[in-house]
């Protein structure tokens, strides 16, 4: 076999052995889409249960917003944003792109005179801010694919703490989060939210009215109390809001990993395409090449 | 006044048991509350303890629940808890680990830990 012939046929063989793998990847990426969803489907009912049960106790509570939570910094010097990444790379711009918005975000904030401190999860997010030499409020690694309560509720308390300590003794005032919304298979965006100080009540009373239930809260008896029970509740509320976007990220890498195998597959198929029809030129070659070399021989003996 | 409640238990991660029940018994930082038909709008913050719903036919379910709060509406109940677990989910000789765990490391200041063991346990022997 000529040597030309064998090139050829060892790069198909290659290409054809990472087509595998990408297949199998956007395979697997598009099976983990669906679980994604289902999680973040059965996730609903609590966050629709909680929004209306803070915006009833919000409603009976003396003064909304004094509470901690929701009173807006006079002077903001600091705020911290967490941003959502991917902890494994193959998925297409996505982890860039959140890591692009955030330093948008960052920039903004520094203008206003803010100082930024990021709270990153995913394994490229963080090496993202480590190669910069950038220090980070908090990393959390290992579980961008299938983000558990367990680990928004860490990472809720972790900002939650931040921002009850005072500013001056390196407390944040604002607390913001850049995650990609996941709206279905074709479309997630990168999407930034500011989760404290809390808007909930304007927010949520607007949700409700619009929700098409529109009726007015019954008229609950609390206990221990309306500020009690608004206090115990919005905690959940931040860590509720922190799962909601670990499960939109969640599901919209997978979607991302999904669009970037399919196109990876994509382009082996081609390439192994144009490679065959090389080949098979290649061999015909050699074939002419033979017969001309035997035909030449001959005619010299002959001759 | 005999008809059914309806009764849904959501934890954040997904819904838990949903149903029509003839009472609900939770532990609220006050003490114990009975729910039955007809009971006021409602809505108290839970503790960390078995909830235990009382089906039509007199059978029991008892629910750990960790933190949340439920809310009583013109005959239906909402539990909304952080974690909640019927018995068939929880594994007896892992909730026995976790309490021992936690009464070794308990400081006196918080003690739900134990609680929260202790409730796990209690449901899964039912």
């Amino acid at each position: 076999m000529g040597a030309q012939l064998r090139v050829y046929r060892r790069r198909i063989r290659s290409v054809q052995a990472t087509k595998k793998i990408t297949k199998a990847m956007e395979l697997i990426a598009s099976a983990r889409i669906i679980r994604a969803q289902n999680h973040l489907k059965a996730s609903l009912p609590y966050l629709t249960q909680l929004v209306d049960a803070v915006s009833a106790a919000a409603s009976h509570a003396s003064d909304v917003s004094k509470h901690p939570l929701t009173a807006k910094s006079v002077n903001p010097v600091r705020a911290a944003v967490l941003v959502i990444t991917a902890d494994r790379g193959l998925a297409g711009a996505y982890s860039s792109n959140t890591i692009k918005e955030t330093e948008a975000l960052t920039h903004n904030l520094n203008e206003k005179g803010m100082e930024v401190v990021p709270y990153v999860v995913g394994r490229k997010g963080v090496a993202f801010y480590r190669f910069r030499n950038r220090a980070t409020g908090g990393d959390y690694t290992g579980f961008s694919d299938q983000p558990s309560y367990a680990h928004a509720k860490e990472i809720g308390e972790e900002l939650l703490k931040a921002f009850m300590t005072p500013s001056a003794e390196g407390g944040v005032d604002e607390i913001h989060v850049v995650y990609t919304n996941f709206t279905n298979m074709a479309i997630q965006q990168t999407r930034v939210r500011r989760v404290l100080p809390l808007e909930v009540v304007d927010e949520i009373v607007d949700t409700t009215t619009e929700g098409g239930t529109g009726t007015p809260f019954p008229l609950y008896e609390f206990e221990p109390s309306a500020e009690e029970v608004l206090d115990a509740l919005l905690p959940r509320y931040i860590d509720q809001m922190v799962y909601l976007s670990l499960l939109n990220s969640a599901a919209s890498e997978h979607a991302a990993r999904r669009r970037a195998m399919k196109s990876a597959t994509d382009n082996a198929e081609e390439l192994i395409k144009s490679l065959s029809r090389a080949a098979n030129a290649a061999r015909q070659a050699e074939i002419t090449q033979e017969i001309s070399e035997i035909v030449g021989g001959a005619d010299a003996l002959s001759a | 006044m005999s008809g059914p409640l309806a009764v849904a238990v959501v934890s954040a991660e997904r819904s838990i048991w949903s149903g029509s029940a003839k009472s609900v018994v939770a532990k609220t930082p006050e003490g114990d509350v009975g729910i039955l038909r007809g009971h006021e709008p409602m809505l108290a913050l839970l503790m960390e303890a078995p909830l235990r719903i009382e089906l039509e036919d007199g059978s029991n379910i008892l629910v750990a629940v960790h933190g949340g709060f439920f809310s009583v509406d013109s005959d239906t109940v909402n539990v909304i808890a952080e974690v909640a677990e019927l018995a068939q989910d929880i594994d007896i000789d892992r909730a026995k680990a976790a309490l021992s765990r936690a009464q070794a490391q308990v400081d006196s200041e918080d003690l739900s830990p134990v609680r929260r063991a202790e409730a796990r346990l209690h449901v899964a022997k039912a």
